[in-house]
Formats: structure tokens, sequence, C-alpha cells
């Protein structure tokens, strides 16, 4: 190969640059720190922090022992289990699922876009019960798709795969919306860069275009899980509830209410509360490593 | 590898961006593609590289016709723009990333690229993300990246647009070192009429989807073959005149007219004076019917030249004149003082020539 003689300097504006511009203090449109800050942390006390307070301290009243009596029962570990599997299955199938109508919506030109977009978002303002009894009524034996289902042995009724396909229809929106729009502001000349370097649709599709939509693909996955986490509505009327096969953590929870164990019902709801979070914090750990890695 | 361009036209909708261009690029050439937005210019760029498919016509490779043949198959490097760098990957892998596609050895790729980023005065800056690189690192990246590949063919879109002036013209004449060293066919679309001639070989001159004239910077310059590359190419004064036995006429003084064939008199004509082309005399030494009474409106200061607008007597628009500055001073020239003016050449077409800027 061939050595050029190096210029006569390096271009001094290159290196200057990046770090100090940052710095610059602007000044803002909305009010400053200390009205931000006030208004900031009295929402989150009062919406977030202080119910989930109350809670820890109902569940506290048990003492150590009857907690475990009460959040550990046999029934109240296959319950955690149903919700987690079905919630993370769930959030899976939408994060994919999301990815593809995203990309759709973002990517290609077809009649009947707009409207497309816009059902995207039915589920959001949708009651979940609707869609529980719906979907409910789909899948029974003789209803539209179960005569044709059932028979071949796919129960989406009074099911586990009933809880995931309900859990897939409330969380897809934050899957579709969370990437969407990252999909928009992708810079089209990368592919074609890639492309041009011989890279085919796929490798193009894997090495240049999903590495760019990674970070949001973990939020909405993110998103997903939460919201499939604490769904009720919905499971209720399609799941049977049917104790340690089909019944999740929060319709236990509405089953010991009904009982009038107010502390058990806490003491299961802060369970729910310790494994959501605990997910929550793993993704956004890995999310930052994401975004740590050139996003 | 030689380029040779048949017929092809391209539309989008109903703009036609390519009107049957044809044009042929020597192997080994460093050719501009110059024209305003919308000539066409970038389209035809990404037609060679197998971008754009075209409507009709056909593009061959040293002989080989490619028209059909996508940009992946074509080996060509391009450079975007807005260099287009995968935000994701380290300078280091940006640059491997064609080489890994060709699944070439692990070995063989960290020693190319730690070559290429030799080259491109990178070196030490491969872990880096490009988001760490200034407009300029990041330029040359992506023209690593591009050549990683050994590409026979080198295409690069407004490769300096998006760079301070200063940091431009350190890459533009590294960028000729660079071909001149590779002597790969090379092809690079602007703007920028002063970049074109300074860096290529041939400069091919666009407007409305086809081509006005191509040649080497000195015959289009001199030489322009229609009254829009006449327009383009720097500053001109433009006046409705006369044109009579090779001689043109603007407001009844005699101009020699340098080599604008087919142009037979007596007809109207469009009389274009370059600035540098114009003399300003003091009143008194007008000597012969060949200048002009003139009023001296601003004076700006340049570097080598002075550039002074004047309003010849009895005429509505300004005439620009670009004085030696040495000139300049002895002349000690003032607003608003009677001064003459001579031309020395002017290039005429006729009314008829049609065209749009």
């Amino acid at each position: 190969m061939i050595a050029l003689a190096p210029p006569p300097h390096a271009p001094p504006s290159d290196a200057v640059a990046l770090a100090p511009v940052l710095r610059r203090r602007r000044s803002a449109v909305l009010p400053g720190f200390w009205p931000s800050a006030a208004v900031t942390s009295l929402v989150v006390t009062t919406m977030v922090i202080l119910p989930l307070t109350v809670l820890v301290f109902r569940a506290a009243a048990l003492g150590p022992a009857g907690f475990v009596a009460a959040a550990w029962t046999a029934r109240a570990r296959a319950a955690y289990g149903v919700s987690l599997s079905a919630a993370v299955i769930a959030a899976v199938a939408s994060s994919f699922l999301g990815l593809v109508v995203a990309w759709v919506l973002a990517r290609i030109e077809f009649p009947g876009r707009r409207l497309l977009d816009a059902l995207v978002d039915v589920p959001l303002a949708l009651p979940t019960a609707v869609a529980g009894l719906v979907y409910s009524a789909l899948y029974v034996k003789n209803g539209w798709l179960g005569q044709w289902l059932v028979p071949v042995g796919i129960h989406g009724a009074y099911s586990f795969l009933g809880i995931v396909l309900v859990l897939v229809f409330v969380s897809l929106p934050f899957a579709v919306r969370v990437v969407q729009p990252v999909i928009e502001s992708l810079d089209r000349d990368t592919e074609e860069a890639a492309r041009i370097l011989g890279a085919t649709r796929w490798q193009t599709f894997f090495r240049v275009v999903l590495p760019a939509l990674a970070p949001a693909v973990v939020t909405g996955f993110a998103l997903s899980l939460a919201r499939a986490l604490g769904e009720y509505g919905s499971v209720v009327f399609i799941s049977g509830n049917m104790p340690f096969r089909t019944e999740i953590a929060p319709v236990l929870i509405v089953a010991r209410l009904e009982e009038f164990a107010y502390a058990e019902a806490t003491a299961i709801a802060v369970v729910l509360l310790a494994l959501s979070v605990t997910l929550l914090v793993v993704i956004n750990v890995l999310q930052q490593r994401l975004a740590a890695s050139g996003h | 590898m030689s380029i040779h361009v048949r017929d092809v036209s391209k539309a989008f909708g109903s703009f036609r961006a390519l009107d049957r261009v044809s044009l042929e690029i020597a192997d080994g050439a460093l050719v501009a593609l110059l024209g305003p937005s919308g000539s066409g210019k970038t389209t035809l760029l990404r037609v060679i590289a197998g971008l754009e498919q075209p409507d009709s016509g056909t593009i061959t490779e040293d002989g080989t016709d490619v028209t059909d043949r996508h940009a992946r198959a074509r080996g060509v490097g391009f450079v975007f723009q807005h260099y287009a760098l995968f935000r994701h990957m380290s300078v280091f892998e940006n640059v491997a990333f064609g080489l890994r596609i060709r699944r070439v050895a692990r070995a063989e790729v960290t020693r190319r690229v730690d070559e290429l980023l030799r080259l491109v005065r990178l070196e030490g800056l491969g872990g880096r993300r490009p988001a760490q690189l200034s407009g300029g690192q990041r330029q040359r990246v992506a023209l690593a990246r591009a050549l990683a590949i050994r590409p026979r063919i080198l295409l690069l879109d407004e490769p300096f647009g998006a760079l301070d002036a200063k940091v431009r013209v350190e890459l533009r004449q590294w960028l000729r070192r660079l071909h001149d060293e590779i002597g790969m066919t090379s092809v690079f679309v602007t703007h920028d009429q002063e970049e074109a001639f300074e860096l290529a070989d041939e400069v091919v001159v666009m407007n409305q989807g086809r081509i006005e004239q191509r040649g080497a910077p000195d015959e289009v310059f001199d030489r322009p073959a229609t009254p829009f590359v006449m327009d383009f190419l720097g500053t001109v004064n433009l006046f409705h005149g006369r044109i009579e036995n090779g001689r043109a006429f603007w407001h009844g003084i005699p101009i020699p007219v340098a080599g604008s064939a087919g142009v037979a008199g007596p007809r109207a004509a469009r009389v274009y004076l370059r600035p540098h082309e114009l003399d300003i005399h003091r009143s008194g030494s007008a000597t012969d019917g060949a200048s002009l009474s003139a009023e001296v409106l601003r004076i700006a200061p340049g570097g080598a030249v002075t550039r002074v607008a004047c309003r010849p007597a009895g005429a509505d628009e300004p005439v620009q004149v670009d004085l030696p500055s040495d000139r300049a001073r002895d002349l000690g020239l003032r607003p608003g003082e009677t001064v003459r003016i001579t031309p020395r050449t002017a290039r005429v077409f006729p009314v008829d020539h049609d065209y749009v800027i």
C-alpha cells in the first residue's frame, strides 16, 4: 500500500469541537431548577412512592413468618410463575411483532396505512375487560376461530395461551410506538453504504439496522413486560383462573381481597412489585450497556 | 476501470432527473460532475454506482454491461455526502465492514484496516466511535471504508459539502494526492466550481438532467459552450446587445468577441463580460472610442482582486469589474466619481439560445 506524506497539520478545528460546547449554560424555556424539582418530587411522591409505602407497611403488619405464610403458598408461587412466564413470553412476542408492525408503518407506503397506524393505539383506549371477553368469545369451542382451532388441540380460551394472547394485545402498542420513530429517523444512507460494501439484505438488516434499533426494542420490551405483569382486566375473563394452572398473581390478589384477607393480598402484591422492579432494573442496566456502545 | 454511460434516462415521477445522458470516463481519470442542485449530477453518480436503476440506457465498465448488476455486485467505492457511518460500530469496524462481509481472514482484516487508517491519517483512532470524531475525520473514515474493498471505481457525492472551508481545502488537496497514488477512476459530485477546477482532470457541467459541456477545467472556463456554462462558472455581467462583423456592440462601443462559434451578425445577442476582463481608467486617459463613461458605486477590497461596482452612463444595471488590487490602489478610486471602463473581450450567444438556471 501507499504511504502518503502527512499533511502540514491535522485540521485544528477537529480537536476542540466536542467537549466544552456542551457545558455552556443556556437559558431554559421552562422555569429553572427549583420549581421543576419541586413539581417532580411532589408528583413522584404522592403518585408513586406514597401508595407503595402504604402497601409495604400493610404487608409488614404480618410479621416475617406471617408474610411468608401469606405470600409464599404453593398457590401463590404457581401464580407468580404463571404471571412471570406469560408476561415474558408476551413481551417477547410483542417486541418482535412490534418491530415488524413499526417497520411496515414507518417504511412502506400502502393504502390504509394511516388507518392501520391509528388502530395500533386501540388497545390503549379499549377497556381491557372487553378485550378479554372478545378474545374468549373468539377462541371458545364454538367461536369464530375456536371452531377450527379447538379440534386440532389449540385452546385459545381458558388456557395459558389465552393469557399470552391478551397480554400481547394490551402490550403491543408500547412495542410499536417506541420503535417506530427510531425507524423513521434511521439514516437510509447507512443501509445503502452497507449494500454497496457487499452486504445482502439480511446482512444489512442484522448488522446495520437492528443494532441501531436495539435500544428502542429493549425499551419497548421493558414497557410491554411491565404492562403485561400488571394486567388484570383482560386476563380474568380469558384465563379461566384455575389455581396452579391459569391463575395469575393479580387475580389471586383480588381473590384474597374478596375473602377480606387484606394483609395476605398486600403480601402477594409486594412480591409482585419486587419482581417487577427487579426486572425493570435489570433491563435498564442492559439498555445502558447498549447505549454506551455507541448510540 | 473505464466507465461508459450510454443514453441513460431516469425520471422520478414527472421529474426528469437524467435525460439521455452519455458520458465516457477514461481509466484512472478524476472527473467532477458539476452543476446546480436538481441538475441530475447526484442521480448520475448513483446510477453509475448501481444504487439507482436507469429507466433506459446502459452502463458499461471496461466494456462489460453492468446496467442490471446490483450495487453490491459492482465493487465500487462510494462516499456519501453525510458520511453514512455505522454509528454503533467503532472506526475500525466501520472500515472493516466490507472485508468482514467478504469473510476475509481475521489477521488480514486487521492488517488491511490498520494500513487504511494510516493512509487516511487516523492511526490510533480505530477504537473511537464516529460520534467522537470531527467532520473531517468522519469523512476520512468514510473514505477508508470505501477503499477497503479495493474498488476500481471511487464515487464521491459532495464529499466536502458538510465541512468547514479550511478543512475542505486541505482534504481536497489530500484527495488529489491520494487519487494520483492509487490511480483508480474517481468521479465526484459538486456544486462548487472552485472545487471542481482544483481537483478534477475533467469537468462535466450538468443542467436539467443533461450534460452542457465537458472538458478540462481551463477549456470549460475559457470556452464555455453554452450561456448556462458561462453563467454558472463564476460571476458574469450580462447585457443584451448586438453582434456585427465579429464584434459585439455594447452601449455603442465595439468589443472583440472571444471564441463563440456559430454567431454570425448582424443580429441581437447576449453579451457576457467576465468582471476580470474589464478595465478601469481615469476619465482623462480614454483615448479611443472603446470605453464607456461610468460612475463608481462601491469598492470592495479583497486579496488579489478588488471588486468595483460601476454604473455606465445611461444604463440601469451596474457592472462588476475585478481589478488587480495593485492597480486599484494606484487608481485610488472613490465612490461617486466618474471613470471610463474598457471591455477587453466578450462572449456572445445568440438571443434565441434558450436556457434556464
